[in-house]
Order: C-alpha cells, then sequence, then structure tokens
C-alpha cells in the first residue's frame, strides 16, 4: 500500500513538472519545512530547553560559516579552476589538430587518399545509371538514397520536438506565468502583429513570387545543376517566411494551417519511403527505376531523382516554416 | 609552419573549431553556447568541404560528356556536408526550443544561476 502511495505522489509530481505549474514545488517544500520545524519542546525541562537553544544556536552559526564559506572561498575558486581547465583543453586542441594539420596531405593534392575508387565509379558510371548529370545529386539521391531519407527523418522528427515543447494550445494557460505575460505584452514578438507596414509589403509583393519560382526552379534542377531538393526547399521557405512576416499569420492561413503542414510533410516522407524500400524486396542491389532515364540533360530525365528531390523540397520548406512560426508564435 | 600555410584552408578550420569549442565552453549564457556550436558545425563543414577539393578540376557536373576522375573533384565529400548542414539545423532549432522552455521555467539564460536554481527545487 505504502509503495502504491508512493509510486503515485511520483507520477503527480512528474505531471506536475510537466505541465511547468509554478506553484507546485514551492507547495510541496513548505510542507516538508512544516514537518521538519516541529519538534516537541512540551516535554523538556528548562535547563533541557536551554541546552538544545544553545545547540541550535550553535548549528546555525556552523551553516551561516559554511555557507559564506562557500559563497566567498569554494565557488570562485572552482569557477577559477573550471577556466583554467577549460583553457587547457583549449589550447591543448588546437596544438593537436594544427598539429594534425601539418601531417595531413597538401591542399588539392590529387592523390589524396580521399581520392578512392568509390569517388571514381560514382564519376565514371554516374550518369549512366541514375541519369542525372549532377554527379552529387546522383549519389545522394540514387546510390545513398536511404542515408537522404533518414536526413529528411531527422529533420521531420526536430519539427515534431520544436512543436511539442513550444506550440501552444487549450493547455497553455497551464504555461508558466512568463509564457502568459509574453502573450499580452504588446513589445513582445508573440503579441505584435505586423499591420500596413507598406514598405515591408510592397517588397514583398514583387519579391515573394520570384523566391518561391527560384526555389521551384532549383528543386526542378537538382540533378541537371547545383542545388536540389535541400537547398531549393530552403529557398522556398525562405520565401514562404517572407510573405508571413509582411502579410501577418492570418493572410498565410487561408492557405497554410497545421493540416496543411501535417498532410504535406507525411505525403512527402511516405512516397519517399515507399519509392526507396521496394529496393529491399527485389534483393536490396542496385535500385532498378521503373521510370526510364531519359536522355541525360533533360528535365523529365534520371528517373526517381526528380520525384525524390521534388519530396525533400516539399519537406525542407515546410519545415523551415514551421519552425519560424512555431519560434515566434507558438502555433502554425 | 610551411605545411600550416600549404594546407591553410584546413588551418582556418581547425581554428574556427577551436574557436566555438572555446566559446561552447568557457560562456555561461546558453544562446552563446549555441553560437559556439554553430562555428564548430562551421569548422567541420569547411574541413570537410576542402578535403574533396583538387586542384584545377571543376564542380562534379558532367559537360560535355567528359567523364574522366581526372576532370572532376571528388564527389563523396559534398555529400557528407550536405548530411551535415541538415543535421546541424535540426539539432540547433531542438537547442533553441529546450532553451525557450528553461527560460521560462527558471527566468534566465545563465547556467550557473539555472542550475543553482535547480539545486534549491531538489532540496
Amino acid at each position: 500500500m505504502a509503495k502504491k502511495n508512493k509510486k503515485s505522489r511520483w507520477i503527480d509530481r512528474m505531471n506536475g513538472w510537466l505541465s511547468d505549474e509554478q506553484g507546485a514545488l514551492e507547495r510541496e517544500m513548505e510542507a516538508a519545512q512544516e514537518q521538519a520545524a516541529a519538534p516537541d519542546i512540551e516535554k523538556l525541562s528548562p535547563a533541557e530547553l536551554r541546552w538544545a537553544q544553545e545547540e541550535q544556536e550553535e548549528e546555525k552559526r556552523i551553516e551561516a560559516a559554511m555557507h559564506t564559506w562557500t559563497e566567498k572561498k569554494a565557488l570562485p575558486f572552482a569557477r577559477a579552476l573550471y577556466n583554467l581547465l577549460c583553457v587547457g583543453i583549449c589550447v591543448t586542441m588546437i596544438a593537436l589538430l594544427l598539429y594534425t594539420v601539418t601531417t595531413l596531405p597538401a591542399f588539392g593534392d590529387p592523390n589524396h587518399p580521399i581520392n578512392n575508387e568509390v569517388s571514381a565509379r560514382y564519376i565514371e558510371k554516374g550518369l549512366q545509371e541514375t541519369g542525372a548529370v549532377n554527379i552529387v545529386t546522383g549519389m545522394i539521391l540514387d546510390y545513398r538514397a536511404f542515408d537522404t531519407l533518414g536526413e529528411s527523418s531527422v529533420l521531420f522528427t526536430a519539427a515534431m520536438v520544436v512543436l511539442f515543447l513550444l506550440r501552444k494550445d487549450k493547455d497553455s494557460a497551464r504555461y508558466s506565468q512568463l509564457a502568459q505575460t509574453m502573450d499580452q505584452n504588446p513589445h513582445s514578438d508573440t503579441y505584435y502583429e505586423p499591420k500596413n507596414d507598406i514598405i515591408l509589403q510592397k517588397t514583398a509583393t514583387i519579391l515573394v513570387p520570384i523566391v518561391l519560382l527560384l526555389g521551384v526552379y532549383v528543386v526542378l534542377n537538382g540533378h541537371l545543376s547545383p542545388g536540389g531538393g535541400f537547398s531549393g526547399g530552403a529557398i522556398m521557405g525562405a520565401g514562404l517566411i517572407l510573405y508571413v512576416t509582411a502579410f501577418g499569420f492570418d493572410k498565410m492561413r487561408r492557405f497554410f494551417t497545421y493540416k496543411t503542414y501535417q498532410r504535406v510533410v507525411l505525403v512527402a516522407l511516405l512516397t519517399y519511403a515507399i519509392s526507396k524500400c521496394y529496393s529491399f524486396y527485389t534483393g536490396a542491389n542496385h535500385i532498378e527505376s521503373i521510370i526510364p532515364l531519359g536522355t541525360p540533360g533533360a528535365i523529365l530525365s534520371s528517373g526517381l531523382i526528380l520525384v525524390l528531390n521534388i519530396c525533400v523540397g516539399f519537406i525542407v520548406a515546410c519545415t523551415m516554416y514551421c519552425f519560424y512560426a512555431v519560434f515566434r508564435k507558438g502555433e502554425l | 609552419m610551411q605545411y600550416l600555410l600549404v594546407n591553410y584552408e584546413q588551418t582556418a578550420a581547425v581554428i574556427l573549431f577551436c574557436i566555438g569549442f572555446s566559446t561552447m565552453l568557457l560562456h555561461k549564457n546558453l544562446l552563446k553556447k549555441i553560437i559556439g556550436m554553430d562555428i564548430m558545425d562551421a569548422g567541420i563543414f569547411l574541413f570537410l568541404a576542402c578535403q574533396g577539393f583538387i586542384k584545377g578540376r571543376v564542380a562534379p557536373i558532367v559537360e560535355n560528356g567528359v567523364q574522366d576522375v581526372e576532370a572532376y573533384i571528388n564527389p563523396v565529400p559534398a555529400g557528407l556536408v550536405l548530411t551535415g548542414i541538415v543535421v546541424s539545423v535540426s539539432v540547433t532549432a531542438l537547442m533553441l526550443a529546450l532553451t525557450v522552455r528553461l527560460y521560462y521555467r527558471y527566468h534566465t539564460l545563465n547556467l550557473d544561476e539555472m542550475i543553482a536554481l535547480a539545486g534549491k527545487e531538489e532540496v
């Protein structure tokens, strides 16, 4: 019974901590102090009482002395020791790493051991096997596509955790007091909505279509020129952020809400995962694309790479905008 | 010493890494620690990117059907740096979110004060 009681109390404390109740811990501490500060004085004789008082005073004096000693001597000493150790570690590290640099092959050396048969194979056979003119794109979205799937999942997971930590919902009243005051403070970012900032709005009207178009171009040309899903997605995310900065969240929510975010990212990640995971069923060898590779250099070439680039672009653009919106406002 | 000048890009990368590392260790402000971490990331990306460079060769985008190893630089480090940048963005966002929550709870960004307040709560 006692064990069960203890457990339920632990769960209560955990819940209180999770929902960030300010008063919970303080109330608990007060209760503990009251329990401790209730000695049974009535039964003692006057001499014993005086003796107990003196003992208490002595204890208090020792405690105070210990406190001043920690404040005045021990803490500064520990801080100085910590700083000294940090500087020592940094200097040692700089020396070690600089020594390592002196033993590396010269910069731009063709005989660097990193230029081995792997990169030679990518360069010599990459165009025939993947159909991508940009060898780096062919590498990360065909030979190493699982790596890129993991990358997209890392980005997705980070977005999920940020939403989990900072998103405000019905329970936001149970946040700390500071979060509430920040909501009502007209100077804070979470309260402020830009209204009729004419310079920003006119600039955004011209810039946002161009930025979004450039992002789409970089995504669609990922297999032909420098760029790809990640850089194009980041550019599109920048366009969305510029739009929401100029026109506010109300106009943004006409076409991009939390539901849109969920659906777009889910569909993109699932498309990527399914289109790459079927190689498990074909023996996990080199992945034969169903789509013909086409002529190198054309937009509709290189099979699956174009589709995967578009998926990655959607994921990155939505995640970048999600980061911005959640950090600024606590909701999408 | 002349080796350091020959490998000047790697030297710069190492110095950037160490600046970030000491920023992370010596500052008490959590935001500055995060900035230090990002500087460390930048140093590592510079180091990786300049490992793949070969003098006199061009970026690995096939031009005019030339598919000779002698014509292009190494494409592998570029892919690694791409992975690194994405992970760095995710980790930075995660750390910033945790910092915001810590600020809501303790009303300070100083790590020492935060530890002292947390210690008081433990008692």
